[in-house]
């Protein structure tokens, strides 16, 4: 049976990923854990956080979990989700500036204040709600789901200077940021999968289907 | 296209089951927290809010089961208000399921709260609750104020000025309600909802008031909310989220359909 790790460095609520999880997949067996032998067995894992990259950084150097994450990140399908995405990265600006894990090249900048819509209505900041999901590059995250479905998002800082060939998705607030990503056996997304219904599931279900390889089509 | 405009149905719970009042009296059953956010999950709303309205210590244990059974089946955002006066009230309802938590008289009694949620929670889960009722006589600029306790209290402060004192100290989120139109059916207070929203760099959650379904494409066009809350109106099922979308997007709304 396959066995899925969320992993769990003390931050936010994992009570709804962890039953989105089990949800899109009843035979999976799902573990919240901070163990590393665990998460290091376990055939797929999730990254998942929430809050500030500052606290979210010193709580995985505290819990040594930095260097696990690493270690999955070289072989097992691996999804990070809204700060455990941004955490993959190489840096963001948020709280004046944290080095991050440095796994996916790319860097992590704050929307710009002051934007307006076309009906110049002001863009709020953080992003939060229902917006569109573009793909730009086959993903096997986004089987069976729909061009431009909407997903749940809720973030201020957002992921730049990902390469295009990385990048999966985008959306646009007002301007196309990269939303989903993937590298290797790596794939991450900005919005909430737990927290964006059917759609959220079948992202769910389609990730814990893929086996890791760029030319698997999820149906592994 | 861009993001959709939100839809969100709150269920004001009290022992365990779901209640609207007019001004916080004459209190009718609405039914099961848990069946009626089921419903509105299958409806498409956006969001569900709780709102524990007795906030007592018994009832909080009733609020936090809630929370726990719906969030093991409801796979979008969920806001818990009411009675939230320390870290660990947050941490309580975080941990059953909720994604946000709506602070309101603990803000007013300690603004330093909401500083101190957002730095340990993020501000993305920190909803500040505002009820203001409009205090300037006829004739004069509208000027709204804070009140609590239901609206029977004032507090003397600005609503404006505390709306942006509140994003300044970490809120993600401005959830507003007019004291003068809750409960009414006339509509959102749109001048209140306007003022605010071009205030702060948050969204704004407009409350209080909605009665039809052009009350909510008000709200949005005229008020510039980001969301629109309603109780009444779908807990009676005089109409279903799926009208209330349809009737936005019709009236030139992006929504999640």
């Amino acid at each position: 049976m396959a066995t899925v790790a969320v992993i769990d460095y003390g931050m936010g609520n994992l009570h709804s990923i962890e039953k989105a999880l089990k949800t899109a997949s009843p035979n999976a067996t799902v573990i919240v854990t901070a163990d590393k032998n665990i998460i290091l067995s376990a055939d797929h894992v999730v990254f998942p956080g929430v809050g500030a990259i500052r606290d979210c950084m010193a709580a995985l150097q505290k819990t040594g979990l930095d260097d696990i994450i690493k270690q999955v990140a070289q072989n097992k399908p691996l999804l990070g989700i809204c700060l455990g995405m941004q955490a993959l990265l190489q840096h963001s600006d948020e709280n004046n500036g944290v080095t991050c894990l440095g796994i996916i090249p790319g860097n992590v900048i704050k929307f710009p204040s002051g934007t307006y819509d076309e009906q110049g209505n002001a863009i709020k900041i953080p992003h939060m709600g229902w917006n569109e999901v573009n793909y730009t590059n086959k993903n096997p995250l986004f089987n069976n789901i729909a061009q431009n479905e909407r997903f749940y998002f809720v973030h201020g800082y957002h992921a730049s200077e990902v390469g295009e060939e990385h990048t999966s998705a985008t959306t646009n607030y007002p301007d196309p940021f990269p939303c989903a990503l993937m590298w290797k056996n790596i794939v991450a997304v900005q919005f909430h999968p737990e927290k964006s219904q059917h759609a959220g599931l079948q992202l769910l279900r389609n990730f814990l289907k893929w086996d890791g390889t760029a030319e698997s089509n999820g149906h592994a | 296209m861009a993001l959709a405009k939100r839809i969100i149905p709150c269920l004001d719970v009290d022992n365990g089951r779901v209640v609207k009042g007019v001004k916080f009296v004459d209190i009718r059953d609405a039914g099961d927290p848990v069946e009626v956010a089921r419903r509105y999950d299958q409806e498409g709303a956006d969001e569900i809010t709780f709102l524990d309205i007795t906030a007592t210590s018994d009832n909080r244990e009733t609020i936090v089961h809630v929370i726990e059974q719906v969030a093991d089946e409801v796979f979008i955002p969920l806001t818990v208000g009411g009675g939230i006066r320390e870290l660990a009230d947050i941490s309580r309802m975080l941990k059953a399921g909720a994604d946000k938590v709506g602070i309101n008289s603990a803000a007013i009694f300690n603004p330093n709260f909401v500083k101190e949620a957002a730095e340990r929670f993020g501000s993305q889960c920190i909803v500040v609750a505002i009820d203001a009722k409009c205090v300037s006589a006829n004739g004069e600029p509208k000027r709204w104020e804070i009140f609590t306790h239901g609206g029977r209290k004032e507090t003397g402060i600005d609503a404006i000025e505390w709306a942006k004192k509140m994003v300044a100290l970490g809120a993600g989120e401005i959830l507003l309600t007019s004291m003068d139109r809750d409960g009414t059916k006339i509509g959102f207070d749109l001048e209140l909802t306007r003022a605010i929203s071009e205030a702060v760099e948050v969204p704004v959650i407009a409350s209080g008031g909605v009665g039809t379904l052009d009350h909510l494409v008000d709200g949005v066009t005229k008020g510039k909310a980001d969301a629109v809350l309603a109780a009444s109106i779908f807990h009676f099922a005089e109409f279903s989220i799926g009208e209330a979308k349809q009737h936005m997007q019709d009236n030139g709304i992006e929504v999640r359909l």
